[in-house]
């Protein structure tokens, strides 16, 4: 009997013990330069109890990897008069430039609409902070909009079975950036699911930097845009004169 | 070949833009137009932000006017004094353009605007010279000859007071009517991101009423400094000049331009503006029904 006890308290008390996890990511810095054509990044880490043996219980791992936010306005395009123009607009204070989401199983399945919106799980969760006057159905619409766009681009995605968990112990996510993510500070995001419950979350970071010429070429053109587009004249005059003289002598 | 351009912040295949710039550079020895009509939104289509389109195809026409330009001043095809009235003009035009251009934005009707001139502009010029041509074309066919059309400037111009001889364009006439023809290219280069030289050089002929064989020559003697104006105020003001993709067009449209140049002595004038007249109708065409149709993109986005 005392023996039972001592087991059923051992399980229930292991059972509330929350996991940790060890994120780790494949490049902290990913480095823009000629010829980037975008690149891949693999998330991964395990999910170890507090005294670091391994959990050996099934968990639902989601990553959010994203990008630096910004603020925009969003216009929408309407018919009137028989042409397309742009009707209707609204602002977002934090739309993320990147937004991915990688999931061991469909986020449906594995939290309810409530903690997702909290954690942001998800492109329908994504807080986009509108600016005025605040209308439920017109927001939906608006960052719908925006969702599709973005994902269209390659910029925001999901993927509900792109977390891959082996043994219990190991997960991995492999998210691909296209070639036209912003430079900045982007937060990966790794959080351990059971039961409905966040029960671990754990984030590291990865920055996107522009490097040697690329870099140079960005600063120039933003802290001296006088002499930046001085530049620009005198090569464009000045391949025009090269390519006048050397087909004079053809 | 994978390019990255560090302004517009993605990678392009060097070579198709290469390929690109070469085009509009032969249409810009050939017609005298900038091309900017067709390198703009086509680098839209193939996925540039549409400010970095239009801000560095600004300095691809300027690079394919300078070759263009050696190569008509080479057979004295430059009226230079008629060329400084129209840049003086096109200068004033540009800050003007610059700050509708804003306005516009603000609005959130850039856009609508600008698809809305390219039509009007383009069907309007587009059809006044397909007809031109293909009389002339007629005429030529069945040899009689066409009445001589007088060479002579729109009556409003006459009307205008001060008057300046231009002798390479064979006129005496205001130069107000030059001055405010290059200040309204100079507002849709900088609005529409073009050269603005399919507006110029018809208007050259049929209000200036200038001799034809200067025409292609000082309209981009004005698309030359005009555009380098825009490039300018671009670099200042919207920072969306891309070095690696101008460069990447210039290497094209330099080339092309020269190519152009030649072509145009070589083929019948007639026969190549009802080209360009075509190919401008064309270009309103699809932007008419695109105004109409449902656009492939209902939401853009823009940062603050």
């Amino acid at each position: 009997m005392r023996v039972l006890l001592a087991l059923l308290a051992f399980f229930a008390l292991t059972g509330a013990r929350d996991p940790i996890l060890v994120p780790e990511v494949s490049q902290h810095e990913i480095q823009v330069r000629q010829g980037f054509t975008g690149t891949e990044l693999l998330l991964f880490g395990a999910i170890l109890t507090p005294d670091g043996t391994r959990a050996g219980q099934d968990y639902d791992i989601v990553v959010v990897l994203k990008g630096p936010t910004r603020s925009i306005i969003l216009r929408e395009k309407q018919r009137i008069a028989g042409i397309w123009v742009n009707a209707d607009n609204t602002e977002f204070r934090s739309a993320p430039t990147f937004f991915a989401v990688a999931s061991s199983r469909p986020i449906k399945q594995i939290v309810d609409d409530k903690t997702a919106a909290i954690y942001e799980l998800g492109l329908p969760w994504l807080q986009l902070s509108p600016i005025g006057a605040y209308d439920p159905t017109e927001q939906a619409r608006f960052s719908a909009g925006l969702v599709d766009l973005l994902q269209r681009e390659g910029l925001y995605k999901e993927d509900p079975r792109g977390v891959r968990v082996s043994e219990q112990v190991l997960y991995q996510a492999r998210i691909a950036l296209p070639s036209s993510v912003q430079t900045g500070s982007y937060t990966a995001e790794t959080f351990a699911i059971s039961k409905g419950r966040v029960v671990a979350s754990a984030i590291s970071r990865v920055e996107v930097k522009k490097l040697g010429f690329e870099r140079a070429t960005a600063q120039f053109a933003e802290n001296y845009g006088f002499f930046y587009g001085l530049l620009a004249v005198l090569i464009s005059i000045g391949m025009g004169f090269l390519a006048g003289r050397l087909f004079a002598l053809v | 070949m994978d390019v990255y351009l560090p302004i517009a912040n993605l990678s392009v295949n060097g070579l198709v833009i290469v390929a690109l710039g070469a085009l509009t550079g032969i249409l810009s020895g050939m017609f005298g137009v900038g091309g900017g009509f067709l390198t703009t939104p086509l680098m839209i289509f193939y996925g540039i932000p549409p400010t970095v389109a239009a801000a560095s195809a600004a300095s691809q026409v300027t690079g394919a006017s300078v070759s263009g330009v050696f190569a008509h001043s080479r057979r004295a095809g430059v009226d230079y004094q008629m060329g400084g009235v129209l840049v003086a003009g096109g200068i004033v035009g540009t800050l003007i353009g610059a700050g509708l251009f804003s306005l516009l934005q603000r609005l959130g009707q850039i856009d609508v605007v600008i698809n809305l001139l390219y039509v009007l502009l383009l069907g309007g010029i587009g059809s006044i010279m397909a007809r031109e041509s293909w009389q002339t074309l007629r005429a030529q066919k069945s040899g009689v000859a066409l009445p001589a059309r007088k060479r002579r400037h729109h009556p409003m111009v006459a009307s205008l007071p001060l008057r300046w001889r231009f002798y390479r364009s064979g006129l005496y006439i205001s130069p107000l009517a030059p001055l405010l023809l290059g200040m309204f290219t100079g507002v849709l280069t900088m609005l529409m991101g073009i050269g603005g030289g399919f507006v110029l050089v018809p208007a050259m002929l049929y209000i200036l009423g200038m001799s034809a064989n200067v025409v292609v020559g000082t309209s981009l003697f004005q698309i030359l400094f005009v555009t380098m104006a825009t490039t300018m105020m671009h670099a200042l003001t919207t920072k969306a000049v891309d070095i690696v993709l101008a460069v990447l067009l210039l290497i094209g449209s330099v080339s092309g331009a020269q190519i152009g140049a030649q072509l145009a002595e070589r083929l019948p004038a007639a026969r190549l503006r009802f080209v360009l007249a075509s190919l401008v109708l064309l270009i309103a065409l699809s932007m008419a029904l695109g105004l109409g149709w449902r656009p492939d993109e209902i939401y853009t986005v823009e940062a603050l």
